[in-house]
């Protein structure tokens, strides 16, 4: 790997003011939480960082609380810890079971949670050093190249897919990212967090330099909630989704009162599909409902060139996902 | 403990005759062979295909150097570490622990699995300056004077290894597994060994293997 100089931070506030110093003096920075995706866009020369801002050292967010008001989650959770924690398997299982299917154990081991989140995309354009929009270029090579994994929701003008499994299933239970930069600390609700291309097609969330996502809140759940995340890969693990489904309803019985429905894989954010949300809302799950809940869940997508077949995907994924959360 | 010639069908059955291969006329091991074409090679190209050599990562003024404390299969060492080493590096290169591999170098294979704190991590995908301060188990930490643990021995009864190169990662992750699911089920075994790819695809040996050293009493 080339030479490269690593800062332990201190704190979420250290890291951000220790990148903007490095940055002042002309480093490209990046922080890290588990490193394992950052450490191969560096060797891939992805990533041009020459200084790493280190998270390990950082001693906060590493915790997941309830109180009154709801869950915080930190940062620097892992995944392992996410998907193992009792508080988030019992009230929030979508997270737990979104964190369970990234990667392997030895990357959930050490990812974390923001990390996740806010990982670059997966596109082969992007990963194999194109310079399109993600790289700081002014072209989606996919667009008239190979689309397969790319988005048939909010594509335009970059078509990259969201790569994050957690990120769904948050969105779903209305989390609020915290955020922490040189001049302190602010929150963000989901809808102004994750960025469509049309508002920057160089990044996926509203993150500014020197800026790093450091917890999410999710507010209080009722007791009546219950949620799933259905994953659909091209192979039985270790991939990221080809379709996912972040379902979060609550219900009387199997009456639907209230749904969220968030897809992954399918668009450059975690794509809520709100016709799904109010055809579900005062319907009686059944096979019947679930399957028209899974057709209107493909009604808008524009597909490219070489991925319709992820409107099936997205159908089938949905409606498996309302099947998971009938009672008994 | 790698006695060739015994399984070898070398002329060196009679011990009045000295068997000189006549590729390796001086006797090197593999490794001290492969390592002083890579040199040459390394001369000529200025690269090299096993990672940043030594010599040439020490004499590059601007690299950054941190001292990390980090306990190795139950050594504790303190180092002067170049911050651009992964731990996998730091393992083969500085402490000769080459029993951990490096595959694809890339977080996806798994050769280089290695336990941190008691959790499986891919080495290959960790600096070495992020493992102050933590405890590293690799496949040298496993058998003790000689004696194979018994997830070792139930790979070598089930024939887990074929080329052998994973080999050293899905035993450290099959060991992390049994130290938290004593009697691991194949359902169990597969879910925990995903990260571990045997390009061999000698998967149902392995399942194999890991589900019988948990029937034999996990690796205590």
């Amino acid at each position: 790997m080339k030479a490269l100089t690593n800062i332990n931070a201190t704190s979420f506030s250290d890291a951000a003011s220790a990148a903007q110093q490095a940055r002042q003096q002309g480093h490209a920075v990046a922080f890290s939480g588990g490193g394992t995706d950052l450490l191969q866009q560096i060797k891939d020369g992805t990533d041009l960082a020459d200084v790493i801002i280190n998270l390990r050292s950082v001693a906060d967010g590493r915790a997941i609380e309830s109180d009154g008001a709801g869950v915080s989650i930190g940062g620097l959770v892992t995944l392992t810890e996410l998907s193992e924690d009792p508080l988030v398997n019992s009230g929030l299982s979508a997270i737990a079971q979104a964190a369970g299917s990234v990667g392997t154990p030895q990357i959930r081991n050490v990812g974390t949670m923001a990390g996740n989140v806010t990982q670059r995309p997966w596109c082969w354009y992007y990963r194999n050093g194109f310079n399109c929009f993600k790289a700081g270029g002014d072209e989606c090579f996919s667009v008239n190249g190979e689309n397969g994994q790319h988005a048939i929701f909010g594509g335009g003008p970059s078509y990259i897919v969201h790569p994050s499994d957690v990120a769904p299933a948050l969105v779903a239970f209305d989390a609020v990212f915290q955020v922490t930069g040189p001049n302190g600390d602010r929150e963000v609700s989901a809808e102004d967090f994750f960025l469509l291309p049309i508002t920057n097609p160089e990044r996926e969330n509203s993150l500014v330099e020197n800026e790093l996502l450091t917890g999410v809140r999710i507010p209080a759940v009722s007791a009546n909630t219950v949620s799933t995340y259905h994953k659909i890969m091209d192979r039985e693990a270790w991939t990221h989704a080809e379709v996912g489904v972040a379902a979060v309803i609550q219900r009387d019985g199997n009456e639907v009162q209230n749904a969220k429905v968030v897809l992954a894989g399918v668009a450059p954010i975690p794509w809520r599909v709100q016709a799904v949300e109010d055809f579900l809302a005062g319907q009686q799950i059944s096979a019947a409902v679930a399957r028209e809940a899974g057709e209107i869940g493909v009604q808008d997508a524009q597909p490219l060139s070489n991925n319709a077949h992820k409107l099936p995907m997205v159908t089938s994924a949905i409606e498996q996902a309302i099947l998971n959360l009938a009672a008994g | 403990m790698r006695d060739k010639k015994k399984q070898g069908n070398k002329p060196d059955q009679d011990p009045a005759v000295k068997y000189v291969d006549p590729l390796n006329p001086k006797q090197q091991s593999r490794r001290d062979f492969l390592e002083g074409t890579g040199a040459a090679v390394v001369a000529g190209a200025g690269i090299s295909a096993l990672g940043i050599p030594k010599a040439q990562a020490q004499s590059t003024g601007s690299d950054s150097r941190t001292a990390i404390n980090v306990t190795v299969n139950g050594t504790s060492h303190s180092m002067d570490v170049d911050d651009r080493w992964t731990l996998a590096e730091l393992l083969r290169d500085e402490l000769d622990l080459t029993g951990t591999k490096i595959g694809c170098n890339r977080s996806e294979c798994g050769a280089c699995t290695v336990l941190m704190n008691g959790q499986p991590v891919y080495s290959c995908s960790q600096l070495a300056v992020w493992a102050d301060g933590a405890t590293i188990q690799t496949v040298e930490g496993l058998a003790q004077n000689g004696e194979l643990t018994p997830v070792q021995q139930a790979f070598v009864v089930n024939n887990g290894p074929q080329c052998g190169f994973c080999t050293p990662g899905q035993l450290m992750t099959a060991t992390a597994l049994l130290n938290n699911n004593p009697t691991p089920s194949a359902e169990d075994v597969k879910e925990a060994l995903v990260g571990n790819l045997c390009r061999c695809s000698n998967y149902n040996a392995i399942v194999e293997a890991v589900v019988m050293a948990g029937e034999e009493g996990g690796v205590a």
